[in-house]
């Protein structure tokens, strides 16, 4: 409404004033809500050179409702105190008082009144002094008499603590005239219309400027998780260097392929209490391709195929013992099995990206279930070079160019080496995977032919994530207590940029 | 992966030489260690206890490097240095020798079959006129605890006593006998105690009642008698108070008893070649006699050198190097195995130590040689490998509906597969028994109680921790749920369900409903009775969906489509 009469008044103000003039005022001068004078320095502004206007804020005490309240009728405490009689007042009902609960025990601080337990009819309050003064009100009155800054810090701080004060910003204009500074402003139009083009008005009407500090209106819309969007990226990245997705879709995993068929020992840390969820119900896994299964056996328990094993008693009832998986390296060993039941071999590129579960102490960082990434490639004279080869590109992918390798040790990988990227940010080194060379005694008894090597990596999709959406806790970004405004607003998942 | 602590002004002794901490981190990255933290005790002390306690500490800097977990030779200061050293080839990796006793007289161990149920396997060997200082005696106690920890898994595979010799003598007689029957001062005791009273006595002991489960409730307790019946030790608990070793001691008895014989002979072979460093002839062991129920003996430590043959092209082609076999043989040399090319000039012969336990297959020398190399200075190739990438279809389609439910304009939730019975069944007004439902044993607490059968309550619980939010929610999730299932070897099978939730002031079934259709239009199943779907009224609970969460929220009309297989 840039020609409403309020904006007509203030230019006319103006015209006739030196300098410029305040906002609120020319409100309290005109009789109007400050609000309607800003909405008409706003729509002057909006006009370009007319106004000039600058924005001026100011902080301001001002009474809460309930500080209303108690600037009327005095604090909860003296009304407390006030409404009892001579001979008291039973607790009970003293508490339905609407000043009852927050009045009773400011009244008992002050030694107002005091309550005696030893009455029939239950405690009674007594006053216990003759007359009180209530500063409370008595400070609330100054302030409603804008006699704010009479009142030390600490008697404000406290009266906000109790809500009966608020500070309020105020944020006024400070109007002075502009450099194309006009009484006489035209009528500017917000929106094209189809009359406008079809009579033609359109070439003589002035358009307002549009407001370009504001925000759009965000489209309507769903919105997909970040996580399940960097997933996409990884399954993508696989996908553009050939590998062909795994079936996942077992998290109930028998120990024999989650651990005995990748060769890590029945005594193995990994597989205590501590570390692994096992199943009560379904507790055991009851059908195994049982040649190989003995073939599993005897490496475990006596070597074989080049190994000395690890020469201990191996037991099929810790092999059936099910389990949530601890990782998805289970289905890659079973991905692997049936590669080697197919006569003749033809090498393989395989990946998987799916939950594992760890009966672990949980942190900021932790949780008991997560998501891996496993890559495995098979074919002959694999080597570790291609191994280091394969890693590089793919974390080149992944936008991670700086990456250089450690020795490790895992049960199933042999040559083992832990993936380290440097971290600007950190400056330091990071690790940002695991990978090796599955373990002979692992491949052989499958049935893969000798010379076949199978090279693999893993890491984790939480970590990767939390890293590029910059989230610090896991459980913000995992699980029911995750911010479904952050959800909303994540950006898209680019990793190489 | 274990860590070990090293006191680092000792380390730099023992290696002839100091660094900087970013030089002796570089070093540990190459050899396959991690220098994981720089500190004292008294940092460890403040940050765990608060500044105050940490007063007086010591602030001797100690440096705290991760070992992998199947190195058990590196697990003290003493393997640590020797390993380094040899690797950067400054010393030869010493060679260990058992050997007789000067007097003839072998010290003997006496097995009796009692510990055939509990604990049936012992090793022993001994340390002759060994020195020990504050430091040594340190990383000798040390040392037993990461064993312990690791190998031992806790004790319950291996525990090691070690005794002053000369306070005992033998034969010693390895048994199982009532825990009443058993009575001794134990470890750090005024008094003597039966296997009973100690048992309930440390209960509370932070350090040892981990241990107790182990023979708590066997018939027969294991124990170690002398020739004069004192008690070496209780094993997996705690030995006696009279054969304790000092600073003093000279001669030391080392015994390992366990369930797994050749962990106990690892043990033993780690513990011996470590710490023979001080005896007066070093690197030399005395060796002792275990004699079985069944008559047979045996001697320990087997301090077993072995040979293994493995050709230079193997390694060269394993690593994609290709170095000479000699280079290789120094390459492995450096790692603590001794190997030289024999033959027709193509092949290593390399020597396994008895402290390279981890030295199982000639991949493992592989490995080695690579590391010998230096991993980073190995030529990246990419492989020749030539395939054609294949999506599993359920996961494509999920892909693709996911995007399409955004459209939608339903927002997705990723919601935890486990949760507890009540999630499952109480909540949504179902019986666990009705729900096929797989349940996890060992739970640490509730929310681990069993996998969900459906996706339901994870979206519910989101709207629930979203309340804040301005209205309405939409939310879906795609996700595999657990059922029981015989049918498959574990028992149990994932199903891809689909879950979509509404959450406003007012019901709103038609939006949900509209979803439904809209998803039955992106799958191209057309609307009708004959080649199509429809939509019936349920009976029960299902009709309706109420938020045990916030009870006083009604959450409105749920259109289930649940259990909806999308394969």
């Amino acid at each position: 409404m840039a020609d409403g009469p309020v904006a007509q008044l203030l230019l006319q103000r103006l015209e006739g004033g030196d300098g410029g003039l305040d906002s609120l005022e020319l409100a309290s001068a005109l009789g109007l809500e400050h609000q309607v004078v800003v909405g008409a320095v706003k729509s002057l502004q909006a006009l370009g050179e007319v106004i000039e206007a600058e924005l001026r804020s100011t902080q301001r005490w001002e009474l809460t409702p309930e500080g209303q309240e108690t600037a009327q009728d005095g604090s909860h405490e003296a009304r407390v105190f006030h409404s009892l009689p001579p001979e008291g007042l039973v607790q009970s009902e003293l508490m339905k008082l609407p000043s009852g609960k927050v009045g009773f025990s400011k009244a008992m601080s002050n030694k107002w009144i005091r309550v005696d337990k030893n009455v029939p009819g239950g405690p009674r309050v007594f006053r216990a002094v003759d007359s009180v003064e209530d500063l409370v009100q008595a400070k609330l009155q100054l302030v409603q008499d804008g006699e704010a800054e009479r009142l030390s810090e600490k008697e404000r701080n406290e009266l906000k603590k109790r809500k009966l004060l608020s500070e309020v910003t105020l944020k006024t204009y400070w109007v002075s005239k502009g450099s194309a500074f006009s009484t006489s402003i035209s009528k500017q139009e917000a929106e094209l219309s189809p009359e406008m083009i079809s009579s033609g008005s359109w070439r003589d009407v002035k358009f307002k400027a549009y407001n370009f500090s504001a925000k759009g209106v965000i489209p309507e819309g769903g919105h997909l998780h970040p996580l399940m969007k960097v997933r996409t990226q990884f399954r993508q990245i696989f996908l553009e260097m050939g590998f062909t997705e795994m079936p996942t879709d077992n998290f109930i995993e028998s120990s024999f392929w989650n651990f005995d068929a990748l060769f890590q020992p029945q005594q193995h840390p990994a597989r205590d209490q501590h570390d692994t969820f096992f199943l009560k119900d379904p507790a055991e896994a009851l059908d195994f391709p049982m040649d190989y299964l003995q073939r599993v056996k005897l490496t475990h328990s006596q070597g074989g195929y080049g190994s000395q094993g690890y020469k201990y008693d191996w037991k099929l009832e810790e092999a059936r013992k099910n389990l949530l998986r601890t990782h998805t390296t289970a289905a890659s060993a079973r991905a692997l099995y049936r590669l080697a039941q197919q006569k003749p071999f033809s090498p393989a590129k395989y990946f998987s990206i799916d939950r594992v579960f760890r009966n672990e102490t949980l942190d900021a960082t932790h949780l008991a279930e997560f998501h891996q990434i496993e890559g495995v490639v098979a074919d002959y004279g694999l080597t570790l070079g291609h191994l280091m080869g394969i890693l590089k590109e793919f974390f080149t992918k992944l936008g991670i160019t700086n990456v250089r390798f450690k020795p490790a040790y895992n049960p199933y990988t042999e040559p083992s080496m832990e993936i380290f990227s440097y971290h600007q940010g950190l400056k330091k080194w990071v690790e940002v995977g695991n990978s090796g060379v599955f373990r002979p005694e692992m491949l052989l008894p499958m049935g893969l032919p000798e010379g076949v090597s199978v090279i693999a990596w893993g890491l984790s999709l939480e970590r990767p994530t939390m890293i590029k959406y910059g989230i610090s806790n896991i459980r913000e970004l995992v699980g029911h207590k995750v911010n479904l405004q952050m959800v909303y607003d994540s950006p898209l998942c680019r990793l190489d940029t | 992966m274990p860590t070990v602590s090293v006191k680092r002004d000792l380390l730099f002794r023992a290696l002839g030489r100091t660094y900087t901490d970013e030089e002796f981190d570089e070093l540990c990255f190459e050899f396959g260690l991690e220098l994981d933290e720089i500190t004292s005790e008294k940092e460890i002390i403040s940050k765990e206890q608060g500044d105050e306690r940490a007063e007086g500490a010591s602030d001797v800097i100690l440096y705290k490097i991760d070992v992998p977990a199947n190195r058990y030779d590196l697990l003290c200061l003493e393997g640590l240095v020797r390993g380094l050293q040899v690797f950067k080839e400054r010393i030869k990796a010493p060679r260990y020798k058992r050997i007789k006793p000067n007097n003839g007289q072998i010290q003997r161990l006496i097995i009796m079959e009692e510990t055939a149920e509990v604990r049936p396997y012992a090793v022993a060997a001994v340390l002759r006129n060994i020195k020990f200082s504050r430091a040594r005696y340190d990383s000798f106690i040390e040392l037993q605890e990461k064993l312990h920890q690791n190998i031992c898994r806790r004790r319950a595979l291996v525990a090691i006593g070690t005794h002053d010799l000369d306070t005992i003598s033998g034969p010693f007689t390895y048994t199982a006998k009532p825990p009443s029957d058993i009575k001794f001062r134990a470890l750090t005791q005024t008094k003597e105690h039966t296997a009973c009273e100690l048992m309930d006595l440390y209960k509370t002991d932070n350090h040892l009642k981990h241990f107790l489960h182990i023979i708590e409730n066997k018939p027969l307790y294991p124990v170690i008698y002398d020739s004069n019946g004192v008690v070496l030790s209780m094993p997996p608990i705690i030995n006696g108070d009279h054969s304790k070793i000092t600073l003093k001691t000279r001669n030391v008895f080392i015994e390992c008893t366990g369930t797994d014989l050749t962990k106990a002979k690892i043990v033993l072979d780690v513990i011996v070649t470590m710490f023979s460093e001080y005896c007066e002839k070093q690197f030399t062991v005395e060796a002792a006699e275990v004699i079985y129920p069944d008559g047979k003996s045996y001697t320990y430590p087997e301090l077993a050198y072995r040979k293994e043959m493995v050709k230079a092209d193997l390694i060269n082609k394993q690593i994609g190097i290709s170095e000479t076999p000699a280079n290789l043989a120094k390459l492995l040399t450096r790692m603590y195995l001794k190997s030289e090319v024999i033959g027709d000039g193509n092949q290593i012969e390399i020597e396994i130590p008895p402290t390279r336990a981890d030295i199982i297959h000639a991949c493992d020398i592989v490995e080695d040689a690579a590391i010998a190399y230096g991993y980073n200075n190995i030529q990246m190739t990419i492989p020749k490998t030539y395939t054609i990438a294949n999506q599993l279809p359920l996961n494509k389609l999920t892909e693709l509906l996911r995007h399409d439910l955004a459209a939608a304009g339903f927002t997705e939730a990723l919601t935890f597969a486990l949760c507890s019975q009540e999630d499952i069944a109480d909540k949504l007004g179902m019986d666990i028994s009705a729900t096929k439902a797989v349940h996890i044993a060992n739970p640490k607490t509730a929310e681990f109680q069993v996998a969900r059968t459906t996706l339901l309550p994870g979206l519910l619980k989101t709207i629930a921790a979203n309340r804040k939010m301005p209205l309405p929610l939409k939310l879906f999730e795609i996700s595999d749920i657990v059922l029981k299932d015989s049918s498959r070897d574990v028992g149990a099978r994932n199903h891809r369900h689909l879950c979509a939730v509404y959450y406003n002031k007012n019901p709103g079934f038609e939006v949900i409903h509209g979803l439904l259709d809209r998803i039955m239009q992106l799958l191209d199943v057309p609307f009708g009775e004959d080649k199509g779907y429809v939509i019936k009224a349920a009976e029960g609970p299902k009709m309706y969906v109420f938020c045990t969460l916030c009870p006083s929220l009604l959450i409105g009309r749920g259109l289930c489509f649940l259990p909806w297989s999308m394969c």
